[in-house]
């Protein structure tokens, strides 16, 4: 039988121990810094409600941040939603083609757009678009102190940035995404002529004879929720950015995958109560 | 080139303390920014704070106005400690003392006279366009800038941003006036026209100033008196003259000719 030597085993798992040590502790200052950022952005969205509520609501900026939010993502959500319908369409008309069920494709389509799709993908687009633009425009005015001297000139710089562009993003993009389902239809419709042929009035009164209030209500509902995510943590990765200028890309990239990554899990406590309701 | 500002107005005045600065400690972690900092600004002067980069200089303005909060130490600013003030009384306090930070901080989506009725619509509610356009025209008149009106801060070059925050500060005619390294990335002759600008604004709308610096021709260009700070401390007090025959070999690293 093979002897163990002690004089080389025990440095070995000295060495050992203190490697998983450090990896510990290493581990446990990464959770810490975590928490305290889970605990900033508690504070920040605490913040961000009471100013909402305060006197002095800055109406014009609310209303070039909608502009802003609404108005120039047209054109992006207009190509993405068209493509959304198009390309669901095209993937499922083979399917139901041999289960006999082509007649089921416009209300499919339009179900699985309305209730899941549309939202989804166009928050995420948002969040792409929006939450990195909030990001990046926050942060950099942080770094060039501009931030510093709205606060000095007696502006409540919470107030006319971020609560204004928390709203505006609360309320366009519920709009944004009942845009893009309207253009998901007309796309599937599209779609759906390729290799067939069937009316515009045929295929959108087939895609709204399944519908019901349940398919549509929930939706619109959790939208609300998406645009008060991309706008608040859009605006807390700016606002709370570093001084150097390489904060500022930190600011826009972390804000689109936190952004992302919310929107997915409102999605998923969403759908579960409905699930629940229905 | 304009020599030092007003020195017979600041003798004529009673010597007021407008800005009060007791025993000011600051430190970000583990590094202490300033130890122990008094100083006064007397009405109508321009007192210059001088030192090395790193020496505390900003952070020192920056707790006059609350933008930072010192760890110890008072900063009383026209009678008003502000360190005990709340919202709405930092707020009317803010109206009263102009702030040009070290890049100008012009808002970039905004156009030069968006800029410039910014601050004038928050401070002055209720003056009229007509006499907002007219206030905008006579600040930028002051600093050379008539043209620039609906110009993006993009378009324009280091020096006219300088100006043109500058013009935004005193565009609500503020007591106070806090300079943060005012000549700081501009060549010589544009330095020279800041300075120029400073020294008139003291004249014209006379304000009390602190101008933080570490640029030695801006000093003696605008100094009614002068403070260097060294390792977060007062190091010396004084008129310039007397900074200049020093033989302090720390100063007159900075004075050499």
């Amino acid at each position: 039988m093979r002897s163990i030597n002690p004089v080389k085993v025990i440095p070995n798992i000295r060495n050992a121990t203190i490697k998983l040590s450090e990896k510990t502790i290493e581990k446990t200052d990464e959770f810490h810094l975590f928490l305290i950022e889970v605990a900033n952005f508690f504070l920040f969205l605490s913040r961000t409600v009471k100013e909402m509520f305060s006197r002095n609501f800055e109406f014009k900026e609310f209303l070039r941040q909608c502009h802003q939010i609404g108005y120039k993502s047209l054109p992006l959500i207009s190509i993405t939603g068209a493509i959304m319908g198009l390309v669901l369409t095209i993937q499922s008309r083979p399917v139901l083609l041999d289960f006999g069920a082509v007649t089921l494709l416009p209300g499919m389509v339009a179900i699985s757009l309305i209730r899941e799709i549309g939202p989804v993908i166009t928050a995420l687009i948002c969040a792409g678009k929006i939450g990195s633009g909030m990001g990046a425009e926050l942060g950099s005015m942080r770094v060039t102190e501009q931030i510093d001297a709205m606060e000095v000139s007696s502006t409540n710089p919470m107030r006319f940035l971020v609560v204004t562009r928390v709203l505006a993003a609360t309320l366009m993009i519920p709009l944004l995404v009942l845009y893009a389902d309207a253009l998901g239809i007309l796309g599937s419709w599209a779609g759906a002529n390729i290799k067939g042929d069937v009316s515009f009035i045929l295929f959108t009164s087939q895609a709204f004879s399944v519908f019901e209030l349940i398919d549509f209500l929930p939706a619109v509902v959790k939208t609300f929720f998406f645009g008060a995510v991309i706008g608040l943590v859009g605006c807390y990765k700016g606002y709370t950015a570093g001084r150097g200028t390489e904060s500022v890309g930190i600011a826009a990239n972390s804000a689109v995958v936190l952004a992302s990554l919310l929107v997915i899990i409102v999605d998923m406590i969403a759908v579960q109560i409905t699930d629940m309701l229905v | 080139m304009e020599q030092v500002g007003d020195i017979s107005n600041t003798e004529k005045s009673n010597n007021k303390a407008v800005v009060e600065i007791s025993n000011l400690k600051k430190s970000f972690g583990n590094q202490e920014v300033l130890k122990n900092v008094s100083l006064q600004l007397f009405n109508g002067e321009n007192l210059v704070v001088l030192g090395k980069s790193g020496s505390g200089k900003s952070v020192l303005i920056k707790c006059i106005v609350r933008l930072l909060n010192p760890d110890e130490g008072i900063i009383s600013v026209l009678g008003e400690d502000v360190s005990s003030l709340k919202r709405d009384g930092l707020s009317e306090l803010r109206k009263k003392i102009g702030f040009l930070f070290q890049s100008g901080a012009l808002y970039d989506s905004m156009t030069v006279k968006e800029n410039l009725e910014f601050p004038l619509r928050r401070i002055k509610k209720n003056m009229p366009q007509k006499e907002m356009d007219e206030k905008i025209a006579e600040v930028l008149e002051n600093v050379g800038l008539s043209d620039a009106l609906y110009k993006m801060p993009s378009q324009l070059s280091g020096g006219m941003r300088k100006r043109i925050s500058l013009a935004r500060t005193i565009i609500v005619d503020p007591q106070i006036m806090l300079y943060d390294e005012p000549t700081t990335g501009l060549d010589p002759v544009t330095s020279d026209e800041i300075s120029m600008l400073i020294n008139q604004v003291q004249k014209k709308y006379k304000t009390s100033s602190i101008i933080i610096t570490h640029d030695i021709e801006c000093a003696r260009a605008t100094a009614n008196r002068l403070v260097m700070l060294h390792e977060g401390e007062v190091y010396k007090d004084g008129k310039i003259e007397d900074y200049e025959k020093s033989d302090d070999p720390f100063i007159k690293s900075f004075f050499k000719d």
